[in-house]
């Protein structure tokens, strides 16, 4: 028997719910540049992360003409190299992933989901984005400092991070030490503004087992950061203390340039231990909010309940759990104590399990849905396929002997690419798509949004996908040059232009995403407040953009779950969450 | 409809690049086979469960893209079919893992009749070392590193002495002969990576790391760093030449070791030092 949650859900009766006590902006400084509405922090942050995110895509063009064309381009060379890789993996998985789901999509989705009038602590909360800006503008300022941002790799693993042989060790270590260090005490801010809210400020009616999938992916992922950014902020600290203050806390003794240097007695797996117990968890801090927008997606789009909404629920919860557990397999090869790979190769490939059901989960609520193939609903079922994919190379990965030749290789970046870049990004794309119309009252446009991805998507798959196959054959990442090497032949640089020369078409074709966001602002056709008939609070509000305070006079209350879609003897194919059921009853006695 | 075509084609396409592409693993050189078998297990589940996913998903579209009138089922939640599906990813899972396990525990257990042999990281170079006559390696400590002694060997342990040691030049192993490869950087992290052997490992200042192969083929196979180590990472290169044991041993003849090398050194100082008072 199927159990319909529609059915057990019992009549609330409206409460009167006083108007909470909000502060009101008095200026024009006050209500758009240091707002405390957390939709206008939502823009800040989302606006912030783009303009960074923009950068890291310009360097990854640089990235792929030197892969592409080695010694065509005599402006990029090795040093500049390894400072566009870093800068652009430390961009993208922080300053632009995190930083836009949880300040981004975050603040503006976790207000109006759970039926509240702002975040709990709208002070706190705008602190945090102004400690991001700081920790953005400190990040972008190593472009101009001597010798440059720093080029130790995203991971920044010492030794080399902090010595001589590595560009950037002047001044560009020592700012993207400070800056990580301003962007947790930011993050952590907002993050205890989202958990509290959520676990606080729901609206009558709004029960956990209630909530969208979106909220649940938000939050978990929230809570997931808080406790694993203190591990990246203590190995930032200690870092730094070692590059400037000459402790040893992942200093061994060794030589540098010749010379015997100060340090000794530190350990650099100590580094590595604390940096992926922060890093695991953080490709699920942005994978999970991907997990639950795209859920929503679906949903909305394929006119169908979310199939498995509490299966949803616990497997996200479960991912986020288990993501603690399985750090080391970042390390097979690190020299870590060999024995550890059984457990940590266990762990990983018990999270698949969990993850498998969110794709089949996924699918199935595809099956005999009323698909509408709307821009979000592509983006939506673009990510199903490269989230599919980039996790299924995760399983080659994850399984530790398999990892010993494909570690450090073009199979890595591949599949990290795919399923924490690419699939993600197709999902905040979506989410942009789908939530436009609410941010602006305006939708964005059709053709120019099914242009961009098709571009995108086809183009994504291209580059990734065909990448693994370098790594296979053997190909290192991280390398200026591949130089003479037997086992390379040349179809394999031709492959390299190849990806080039696609990646750069995708690149530019965001800018047509961008132009279609800026003439949408003005032109786009007007939304009106629900324009994909969606059920979740954030669609029932009474004025499009939402005002101050989200709800006019009262707080909406609850009565069901977030995804009556399609209801059987229901008139309209969706009921909002908030609508009684009394009214629901008028709907279906008409319909009869 | 155009949109569920695609999602078919991109299965499709995935399914044809694998098996015609001519970018696929250098031929092994090595008894790690097995790894290369796993990798092919994992490729055959892996590609079942994508090809069967987008299959479904795309034939939903085609099947169930909005039409006048079409209303979707109303169909929260079906146990049944979410344990049959948590069920078998499970035994999927195990599938791949349980042959995983099994080789990692071949590849992190060194035959008791394995050879040692060091390789040496520096920026941005690599230095090899034999154990020599008494078929043991001395100790040896970063913080003894000189003009003369580039690899920190302890000139004390009498079993250093007959330490053959090759700087800049090239490792030469012996066919069919297995052998412990100890790893060890005087500086960052580097990884000893011949992408022939399959195996690899990082090799980490202040500690020893290994792994173990046996050789199975003669030839010549090109040594990379696989972890970043500085501006010049990817010009750390150095050659492994997998010899016949006749023509190992004519190599390791031609060998110096580390007493001959420090005596020649010290004579050539002694001279110069002559010569210029």
């Amino acid at each position: 028997m199927v159990d319909i949650p529609y059915d057990r859900i019992a009549d609330i009766p409206p409460a009167e719910v006083p108007e909470v006590e909000l502060y009101h902006p008095r200026s024009w400084w006050t209500r758009y540049v240091f707002s405390q509405d957390a939709k206008v922090i939502a823009v800040q942050y989302a606006l912030t992360a783009s303009a960074i995110g923009l950068v890291a895509l310009v360097l990854s063009w640089l990235m792929r003409l030197q892969l592409g064309f080695p010694g065509t381009f005599s402006f990029i060379d090795a040093n500049q190299y390894l400072q566009f890789i870093t800068m652009h993996g430390m961009i993208m998985v922080i300053y632009l992933l995190t930083a836009l789901f949880l300040g981004g999509f975050g603040n503006y989705l976790i207000p109006l989901m759970v039926g509240a009038r702002d975040m709990v602590f709208p002070y706190v909360n705008m602190l945090s984005y102004w400690v991001y800006l700081l920790a953005v503008l400190v990040l972008a300022s190593t472009f101009f400092v001597p010798g440059g941002p720093t080029g130790a790799g995203w991971t920044l693993y010492p030794p080399q991070a902090i010595l001589s042989g590595t560009p950037g060790q002047d001044w560009g270590i020592i700012l993207m030490m400070s800056s990580l260090i301003l962007f947790i005490i930011g993050f952590t801010m907002g993050g205890l503004n989202y958990v509290v809210t959520v676990l606080q400020a729901r609206t009558r009616g709004m029960t956990l087992m209630r909530l969208p999938l979106t909220v649940w992916g938000i939050f978990t992922a929230t809570v997931m950061a808080l406790l694993a950014f203190p591990a990246l902020f203590v190995a930032s600290v200690m870092l730094l203390l070692d590059r400037l203050l000459g402790t040893s806390f992942f200093m061994p003794s060794l030589v540098e340039m010749g010379q015997l240097s100060k340090y000794g007695g530190g350990s650099p797996l100590l580094f590595q231990h604390l940096f992926w117990f922060f890093g695991h968890p953080e490709v699920y801090i942005v994978a999970l909010p991907a997990f639950g927008i795209v859920s929503d997606l679906i949903s909305t789009h394929a006119r169908k309940n979310i199939f498995g909404y509490r299966m949803m629920v616990w497997a996200i919860v479960a991912i986020g759990a288990l993501s603690f557990l399985v750090w080391a397999h970042h390390m097979y090869v690190s020299g870590m104590f060999p024995q550890f790979g059984y457990f940590f190769a266990t762990t990983t490939l018990i999270i698949a399990i969990p993850t498998a059901i969110k794709v089949y989960n996924w699918v199935l609520t595809l099956w005999r849905g009323d698909i509408h193939l709307r821009v979000p609903m592509l983006f939506a079922l673009g990510f199903i396929i490269t989230f599919v994919n980039g996790g299924l190379t995760g399983l080659f990965l994850g399984n530790v002997v398999v990892d010993v030749p494909l570690s450090d290789t073009m199979f890595v970046v591949a599949h990290f690419h795919m399923v924490m870049g690419v699939a993600p990004i197709m999902v905040v794309l979506g989410a942009i798509y789908h939530w436009y119309p609410k941010v602006t009252g305006r939708m964005l446009n059709d053709a120019l949004g099914k242009f961009h991805f098709w571009v995108t998507f086809l183009g994504a798959y291209l580059i990734f996908f065909p990448m693994h196959y370098l790594g296979l054959l053997g190909v290192p990442r991280r390398y200026f040059e591949l130089g003479d090497a037997a086992f390379i032949p040349p179809s394999a640089h031709s492959l390299n232009a190849f990806i080039s020369v696609v990646a750069l078409t995708v690149g530019f074709s965001q800018m047509v995403f961008l132009f279609n966001l800026a003439w949408s602002l003005f032109k786009g056709e007007a939304s009106g407040g629900n324009p994909w008939r969606a059920t979740t609070l954030e669609w029932q509000t009474p004025e499009t953009p939402p005002g101050h305070g989200n709800w006019g006079k009262e707080l909406p209350v609850v009565y069901r779950w977030a995804y009556d879609y399609s209801v059987p003897g229901a008139g309209e194919d969706f009921i909002p969450q908030n609508q009684p059921p009394r009214a629901t009853q008028v709907v279906q006695g008409a319909a009869s | 409809m155009v949109v569920a075509l695609i999602l078919l084609l991109v299965a499709i396409g995935s399914v044809l690049f694998h098996i015609y592409s001519p970018w696929w693993w250098t031929p092994i050189a090595t008894n790690w086979a097995y790894i290369d078998h796993t990798i092919n297990i994992t490729f055959w589940i892996t590609g079942f469960v994508f090809v069967a996913v987008i299959a479904f998903m795309a034939y939903c579209v085609f099947r169930f893209h909005h039409k006048e009138g079409r209303r979707a089922d109303y169909n929260p939640e079906n146990k049944k079919l979410e344990w049959w599906l948590s069920v078998g990813t499970g035994v999927g899972v195990a599938a791949m893992l349980a042959p995983g396990l099994v080789v990692w525990h071949q590849f992190v257990t060194v035959p008791a009749d394995a050879t040692e042999v060091e390789v040496m990281g520096q920026q941005w170079q690599w230095s090899f070392r034999l154990p020599g006559k008494d078929g043991r390696l001395g100790t040896s400590d970063v913080r003894n590193i000189s003009s003369d002694n580039p690899m920190g060997l302890n000139r004390d342990d009498p079993l250093a002495q007959d330490d053959v040691v090759i700087e800049n030049g090239e490792l030469h192993l012996q066919l069919g002969k297995p052998v412990k490869i100890l790893l060890r950087s005087v500086d960052v992290l580097h990884d000893f990576y011949v992408p022939e052997f399959r195996a690899k490992m990082d090799m980490v200042p202040g500690v020893v790391t290994y792994f173990w192969i046996k050789p199975i083929r003669t030839g010549t196979f090109d040594v990379l760093c696989a972890e970043l180590c500085g501006a010049a990472h990817y010009q750390m290169r150095a050659k492994v030449i997998v010899d016949e044991e006749r023509e190992y041993h004519a190599w390791l003849e031609q060998q110096k070791t580390f007493a001959e090398l420090s005596s020649g050194n010290a004579i050539v100082k002694a001279t110069y030092q002559a010569g210029g008072k």
